[in-house]
């Protein structure tokens, strides 16, 4: 019975698909016909209707590019324009033989290489129908030479542009960015027909990370064209939407001075609101000319570029990773009296050497013979390294990565510029992960002063100060100060308040502040020769000295003669930290100096600058000593 | 069981020769005819259409070249393997598109690949054959006709891959895997009154469906309803394929010598308008034919589809015919102007790697499901 029911079951779900499938069939059947029946109707009974129409459509509808949004600083001084040029286009299409229409075009207007080179690199690759620029920049001569000869090129056509250019130069770029031509990967990543005018897109940067609001929308042209396909007259048109122009916090003039202040030492300079996280300035030297970039370069000078020692294309403030050095021992410090590992009154005796129990290994302090008897605030003021050596053993890594990581230390900031490095946080889990050996003892010892395998950017460094220097008070750093659509009123970008950095005890921060207040103005501290005691405004700061060269080679007595002896290459990075006036502090900045011990003084030049508008005479003493290549780049 | 060989011939008298070499090679010749036909007259338009791009043409056919190997490898796995591999294969289906989903918010805009390193892959290719295999299995095990229950976790079933492909979004094949899932359920004997009901649901759910679209999708819609509302911007598109197809008559213009698709007037030539150029150099006649081309595979897929051996083969077979009849006609429609623009391709003709090895691949299995039948049943 039960095998029957199955069976029967078996027939019937067959006779159910068989007549289904028959019933979509006879669908199918009146679909199709209702499809000949609408192509014959358009092939056959409308096919003069259609005919007429696609003659004379020389109605052409032509995209029109909109105008890119145009950056300027904090104050209203352009950084990103649109210059009006003449260039020389080639629609590929239109032309039957292009080397030869190269060859002739050459005999009228000169081409160089690289012209020609780039124009065949974008022949590869480019959109149907789209012309390719071949020579910008034209001479009204060569404009003029170009018409009397047109008829001979099919497909040439000579175009009004607006070419992005940077009044500034190399002294932005960084930031700033540029724009190129657009390449087919890029065009993958946008809606194509609102790029289907625009040649350029933003390449690094701002001009990059703001692409869709520096571009605007594209709009539209209905052109009565003629026989040859010119255009005869519009009939109608869509607009198209200018992008918006952007408004940044940066402070032009205090790049510039940072930028001639660092100028002949490879290095970065990052300067910050600390109320707001407004960057004020944001310097990588070297840097390059990024108009360079606008008209396509030649290989051969960018290869140049990228393989440049001194690695201009390369932005130190948000891809350098430097070791903390000492401008780590503020926040272990911090860390030290809120877990109550250490109290201000603790003292140690620094011999100039520490060493852990049941250890052979000796960890040396930078000052050969030690500083004596020192308390918390004296190993701050006088950067005394066993002081730290004592207080991170006995705190351990936990408590060191701890109040790193709240101080933004190996994590993205979540700056608005897109090629950020987030730095390392070094722990015992990471270095076996990375490195496949056991964290030892000494791992913990060396971090506690900075030197371990600890990294962070400038722009960390800057943001930890500037924590640091609100007690507590985090605010996201970003450059986007403002935002303008055309013929609108700018809309300012609200500040991002993030999770402040909370103390068991409020005091702990007056305490660690004043320590960094003296580093500037006690005769012991490691700022006091940089700056002094007869300054127009309050500063705290911390010095860092970052190793080059091997560990080895620093336990060595009289190691500072050494230095100066060594290559260039391998001497020591100088660091220095600070943010000023010590009670409301206006800005925070973090300096790195490659291979030089200027930091400091770099940072007293800027910072006289801000708060007196004047050089001091220690900078320009100093700058006697930067002489050779330090040609600024403006 | 061994079978005496004149019983064999009592029930299948048309079959005079029960094990051929195509049928011991799992090739349905007649399928294998029409596939070659449609792609070798596919590569034609297309070669006028990419604008005699010689780049363009190698890349297609070593793509159908791949898409004919896979399909042939599919064919040698007998039907009872995919019923036991459909709900792994949805399963996996639907956590790739979850990956992908969450790994596109790191990017701009859409995001549809699974980057492998060596391929990139688009998990909602896979889900296009997956969901049809899974349901067919389903339906198979729960038996016909349907309850209640098994239409209401049908249509979960379905509604979980196609959210996820509107999500990233790709709102034509999130309609393709409607089609799909829905062709199932409709050979499985959904009654037409619930049907009814469905549609007049998803009329309901409309404006939620709109509200998931992007302002370019809308433009779409919107243009498709009032052609002149926009002719410089969306429009565009209807006016100048309708031109293209109008002038070109009761002959066409000839091949290669299409204007409206030579000059850029034609947008997306190459992918989703490409039938406009076929209807322009081939005229009436040609644009037939190539309908008539699809058609000859579509009844190969609905002989198979009655003939099939179970439950499972049978709504398998009409599903992945179905859908391929829609995914054409949708196409076809969309560049004649009786539907809105989707941004659905020309199967088999259009431009484009990864659809036409899904299409082969499900090819492959109603070859499948053709030559592993046993000889007698019922």
């Amino acid at each position: 019975m039960k095998k029957w029911a199955t069976l029967k079951n078996h027939l019937q779900e067959i006779q159910l698909i068989t007549h289904r499938s028959m019933t979509a069939l006879v669908i199918m059947l009146i679909l199709i016909t209702f499809l000949i029946l609408r192509l014959g109707f358009l092939q056959c009974a409308q096919h003069a209707h259609y005919t007429t129409l696609s003659k004379k459509n020389w109605l052409d509808i032509v995209p029109v590019e909109p105008t890119r949004g145009l950056i300027y600083d904090r104050n209203g001084l352009l950084l990103a324009e649109n210059l009006p040029v003449f260039s020389l286009d080639i629609i590929p299409e239109k032309n039957p033989s292009i080397p030869q229409a190269l060859a002739e075009i050459a005999k009228i207007i000169p081409l160089n290489d690289t012209e020609i080179a780039q124009f065949q690199k974008e022949l590869k690759q480019h959109r149907r129908f789209e012309e390719i620029p071949l020579k910008l920049r034209l001479t009204e001569a060569e404009v003029a030479r170009f018409y009397e000869n047109q008829y001979r090129f099919p497909g040439a056509l000579i175009k009004a542009r607006l070419i992005r250019h940077y009044p500034l130069g190399a002294a932005l770029s960084h930031i700033v960015g540029y724009v190129g031509r657009i390449n087919l990967d890029e065009l993958d990543n946008v809606d194509p027909s609102n790029y289907s005018a625009t040649n350029y897109i933003g390449k690094l940067g701002i001009e990059k990370f703001y692409e869709d609001e520096l571009h605007g929308t594209v709009g539209y042209e209905q052109a009565e064209n003629d026989a040859s396909g010119q255009p005869v007259r519009i009939l109608h048109d869509i607009k198209p939407m200018p992008g918006k122009n952007l408004y940044l916090t940066l402070d032009s003039n205090l790049q510039i001075v940072a930028e001639q202040a660092l100028a002949g030492h490879n290095g970065a300079v990052v300067i910050l609101q600390p109320a707001t996280g407004q960057i004020l300035a944001m310097v990588s030297e070297p840097s390059f000319d990024p108009n360079l970039f606008v008209d396509g370069m030649s290989n051969q000078a960018f290869q140049q570029l990228e393989k440049a020692p001194s690695k201009p294309l390369y932005n130190r403030t948000l891809r350098g990773l430097y070791p903390l050095a000492s401008t780590i021992k503020p926040y272990i410090a911090l860390e030290g009296l809120d877990s109550e590992t250490t109290t201000p009154n603790f003292t140690i005796f620094d011999p100039g050497w520490y060493q852990l129990p049941n250890s052979e290994h000796v960890y040396h302090d930078w000052k050969p013979h030690g500083h004596g008897t020192v308390n918390l605030n004296h190993a701050l003021v006088s950067s005394c390294d066993t002081y730290f050596f004592a207080l991170g053993h006995k705190m351990g890594i936990k408590h060191i990565d701890d109040i790193l990581t709240r101080f933004g230390f190996g994590e993205l900031t979540g700056i608005d510029v897109g090629e950020e490095l987030p730095g390392i946080i070094a722990s015992p889990a990471w270095k076996r992960r990375t490195k496949g050996i056991p964290w030892h003892e000494g791992d913990t010892i060396n971090s506690a002063i900075g030197q371990g395998y600890m990294q962070a950017t400038p722009l960390q460094l800057a943001q930890g100060i500037a924590i640091l220097a609100n007690r507590g008070k985090r605010f996201l750093p970003h450059l986007l100060l403002t935002e303008q659509e055309a013929g609108k009123i700018p809309e300012p970008q609200a500040t991002t308040e993030l999770e402040p950095v909370k103390l068991h005890q409020e005091d702990n921060w007056k305490m660690i502040i004043t320590a960094l207040q003296n580093v500037i103005t006690s005769p012991l501290g490691t700022g006091y020769a940089h700056f002094g005691h007869d300054m127009p405004y309050t500063i705290a700061g911390k010095t860092g000295t970052a190793q080059v060269y091997s560990i080895k080679h620093r336990d060595e007595e009289g190691k500072n003669e050494e230095q100066d002896n060594l290559p260039e290459a391998l001497r020591d990075h100088s660091l220095f930290v600070a943010f000023a006036p010590v009670d409301k502090p206006q800005i925070a900045i973090a300096v790195i100096a490659e291979h030089s011990k200027l930091a400091a003084s770099i940072a007293r030049h800027i910072l006289d600058y801000y708060f007196t508008g004047s050089t001091p005479r220690l900078a320009r003493a100093n700058k006697e000593n930067m002489t050779h290549d330090s040609a600024p780049h403006l | 069981m061994t079978v005496p060989h004149t019983f064999k011939r009592t029930h299948h008298p048309h079959q005079t020769h029960p094990r051929s070499l195509w049928q011991s090679m799992h090739i349905d010749m007649y399928l294998l005819f029409g596939l070659i036909l449609l792609t070798a007259m596919g590569l034609v338009i297309l070669y006028s259409a990419s604008g005699q791009n010689h780049n363009t043409i190698t890349q297609q056919i070593l793509h159908i070249f791949m898409a004919f190997i896979i399909m042939l490898i599919v064919a040698q796995i007998p039907p009872h393997i995919y019923q036991r591999w459909a709900i792994w294969l949805y399963s996996i289906g639907i956590f790739l598109l979850i990956v992908v989903l969450i790994a596109g918010h790191t990017g701009k805009g859409a995001e549809r690949w699974l980057n492998l390193g060596v391929i990139r892959f688009q998990p909602s290719e896979l889900m296009k054959l997956a969901l049809p295999l899974f349901l067919a299995s389903y339906f198979h095990k729960t038996h016909l006709p349907l309850n209640n229950l098994s239409i209401l976790l049908a249509i979960v079933i379905i509604m979980i891959p196609a959210v996820l492909v509107a999500k990233q979004p790709d709102q034509s094949t999130a309609v393709l895997l409607f089609i799909a899932g829905g062709s199932v359920l409709l050979l499985a004997g959904l009654s037409w009154r619930l049907l009814g009901y469905i549609t007049g649901l998803a009329i309901i759910c409309a404006p939620l469906l709109w509200h998931f679209m992007h302002d370019y999708q809308r433009q779409r819609v919107l243009t498709f309803f009032n052609p002149e509302r926009d002719p410089l911007g969306a429009s565009y598109h209807i006016i100048q394929s309708k031109i293209a197809i109008g002038s070109g008559g009761f002959f066409g213009k000839g091949w290669l010598n299409g204007t409206q698709s030579h000059l850029h007037f034609l947008p997306e030539h190459a992918t989703d308008f490409i039938f406009a150029v076929c209807g322009e150099e081939f005229g009436f006649v040609g644009s037939v034919i190539l309908i008539l081309l699809f058609m000859i595979i579509i009844l190969r897929g609905l002989y198979i589809t009655i003939y099939a051996q179970d439950t499972f083969s049978r709504l398998l077979a009409g599903s992945l015919t179905l859908t391929f009849f829609f995914s054409f006609f949708i196409n076809m429609g969309m560049v004649t102007g009786i539907l809105p623009v989707m941004g659905l391709p020309l199967p088999l003709v259009s431009y484009g790697g990864s659809s036409m090895i899904t299409l082969m691949a499900g090819f492959g299995i109603l070859m499948s499901i053709q030559t592993h039948r046993k000889l007698l049943t019922t």
